[in-house]
């Protein structure tokens, strides 16, 4: 199958006020199938909000772009111009914000802001838009339509308000769906309901998806494929049955093991101690040489500390980037 | 229910409490919201109660009131001997170094201004504790206590990652001894292996200096992980109540089992890893 959207080498870096520059991705590779939903994985300061935001060239001022290739439907997107940006954005690529209370004006009606991204992408009359957004809203409420595109942000809860972000982006029949920790300000249950959303979403619209989260537990059985990120590089890529349940990337390893014990088996103690990573992810204006995963990996070589792994197939699908597995 | 002789052991008794609040919702209109309803929960020393439902459901307005930040209408509150519903800001004063807070985001609880040395002293200050080297040395020592090196004391919170910012909230919590820490959601905004270094210092504190934890969370596996007893609130009200264990195995109420599903379905990912 043909890769909807191909990543190469992208390297992103920013600018501090000091005029020193900081790179966020340094030399990321991968690629996005249609109709798959990749989870990327990533803890702060990994890089992953850096992607989303860089996918569709939306990085603030003093971020720039030092070298790679975005490839979208055949189109070079770091390259293509404005005006065939903007067909993409909202049109073929739907963008989902971290906070919704933020990411939705909040004196417009939400049935207003809905319509307002398909006018941008389609010529409509007044009626047809109408029916258009309330088709829309209808795809994510099961109920209400009406009530949600006549209502103000703040009239909603959170999580209605999460869905009518949704509506925005599945708004164009997008084929991709970039959303950027879509579940972080919400309650557990409600989490659960938009998770379960997306899914339905992805097999009714065959839209791919790039679920960007810190958390593992919110990609297990959601996700087909992850792509662990660690201080701007790929540390692991594969499908999610196999980097969850044999991750082969020391932190990948680590950081699964952070997480509390299943609440149905005793396996480990309550009160126990949990396992931790120990420090901190590295600062990315003062790298050192070596795999930027070193200071705090277990499994550490001599190697580790001279030199950056590159990347290691372990099979057709499952890659790493670690020396224990030749780098 | 009146308090008995046995129960003169608890570190905090909350009984029957009860806040309303009046929200005025337009300018003529008046709205009175019950945000806690007959709620009733005691903590021993050395135990870690947690407290969980979705938001709204009035736990940190039960926080607020056990910290003394907010009045209850009605109900009582006794920590120890004293009952602090009845109590004046004075006799409170004496009371708020033994029950200390900690906020879920540390960005916004530090003041970027200060170094970590002025926050984590500034109890000191302000209760008007120990001579100026004495506060030296116990801030060194509580920063010490948390991982976080006295090299740092000069360093302003912006300089800080997340984690060791809530390292240095934690230590300026501990600085006036307290016997109960209230952990208001102070896991939600770490990465999971930054929680999890967080959920170990506390674990150490608990056993050398004997506190007790009210471990406010909507994390179901990690309230299950971390306590002793659970409190499941929902709508102002406690529908369940229990040993970690008994509810863990056998939750009784919707609402926890809600919870609990919501926890159980995002926790696919641990299980399969016990085969690594």
């Amino acid at each position: 199958m043909n890769a909807l959207l191909e990543i190469q080498d992208l390297e992103v870096a920013y600018r501090s006020t000091a005029g020193r520059e900081c790179g966020a991705l340094a030399g990321v590779s991968f690629e996005v199938y249609p109709g798959e939903i990749l989870g990327v994985l990533g803890e702060s300061g990994s890089g992953k909000s850096t992607l989303a935001a860089a996918l569709l060239r939306l990085l603030p001022p003093n971020g720039k772009f030092r070298k790679g290739t975005v490839r979208f439907e055949g189109q070079d997107l770091l390259r293509a111009r404005q005006r065939e940006l903007q067909k993409v954005r909202g049109g073929r690529i739907g963008l989902i914000f971290q906070e919704p209370s933020m990411a939705l004006h909040p004196t417009i009606r939400t049935g207003e802001q809905i319509s307002s991204v398909i006018a941008a992408h389609q010529a409509l009359d007044r009626r047809a838009l109408r029916e258009k957004t309330l088709q829309v809203l209808a795809k994510v409420f099961s109920a209400d339509a009406n009530r949600i595109a006549e209502s103000y942000p703040h009239q909603l809860s959170g999580g209605q308000r999460q869905r009518v972000l949704l509506a925005q982006a599945i708004a164009c029949s997008p084929a991709l769906i970039i959303a950027d920790e879509p579940t972080a300000s919400l309650d557990p249950s409600t989490q659960q309901d938009i998770l379960e959303l997306l899914r339905t979403l992805r097999d009714q619209l065959h839209c791919a998806m790039i679920l960007i989260t810190h958390n593992p537990a919110i990609l297990a059985g959601l996700a087909d494929r992850i792509l662990v990120l660690y201080a701007g590089k790929v540390a692991e890529i594969g499908p999610a049955s196999e980097v969850f349940g044999s991750p082969q990337h020391p932190y990948t390893r680590a950081l699964l093991k952070c997480l509390p014990p299943p609440l149905t088996e005793n396996l480990r103690p309550r009160k126990s101690k949990l396992t931790v990573i120990p420090g901190e992810s590295p600062n990315l204006q003062q790298l050192a040489n070596g795999c930027r995963f070193e200071p705090r990996c277990t499994d550490r070589m001599d190697v580790c500390t001279t030199s950056e792994p590159a990347e290691t197939s372990l099979s057709r699908h499952h890659a790493v980037s670690c020396f224990r597995y030749g780098g | 229910m009146p308090v008995s002789n046995k129960d003169a052991q608890h570190l905090l008794q909350v009984q029957n409490l009860e806040k309303r609040y009046v929200r005025a919702s337009t300018v003529s209109q008046r709205e009175e919201v019950t945000a806690l309803r007959g709620v009733s929960l005691s903590i021993l020393p050395q135990v870690t109660l947690a407290l969980v439902g979705e938001s709204g459901s009035g736990k940190s307005t039960l926080a607020r009131c056990v910290a003394c930040l907010d009045k209850p209408t009605s109900g009582t509150i006794r920590f120890g001997s004293d009952e602090l519903t009845k109590l004046n800001e004075k006799d409170l004063r004496a009371i708020r170094p033994k029950i200390q807070l900690v906020f879920q985001d540390p960005a916004n609880s530090l003041n970027p201004r200060w170094t970590a040395f002025d926050i984590v002293s500034e109890p000191f200050v302000i209760q008007q504790r120990f001579s100026n080297q004495e506060r030296r040395e116990r801030t060194f020592a509580l920063l010490e206590s948390v991982g976080l090196s006295s090299q740092k004391a000069s360093q302003r919170p912006a300089e800080f990652s997340g984690g060791q910012r809530q390292r240095l909230a934690i230590a300026r919590a501990l600085a006036l001894e307290p016997q109960l820490l209230i952990l208001d959601e102070a896991l939600s905004a770490l990465d999971c292996s930054i929680q999890a270094q967080i959920v170990n210092l506390l674990f150490e504190l608990q056993s050398s200096l004997g506190l007790s934890y009210l471990f406010i969370t909507h994390d179901f596996a990690m309230a299950a992980h971390v306590s002793d007893e659970i409190v499941v609130m929902d709508h102002g009200q406690i529908v369940e109540t229990g040993p970690t264990e008994r509810i863990a195995r056998s939750p009784k109420h919707p609402v926890t089992q809600r919870l609990m599903t919501a926890a159980t379905a995002s926790q696919v990912l641990p299980r399969e890893l016990q085969a690594v």
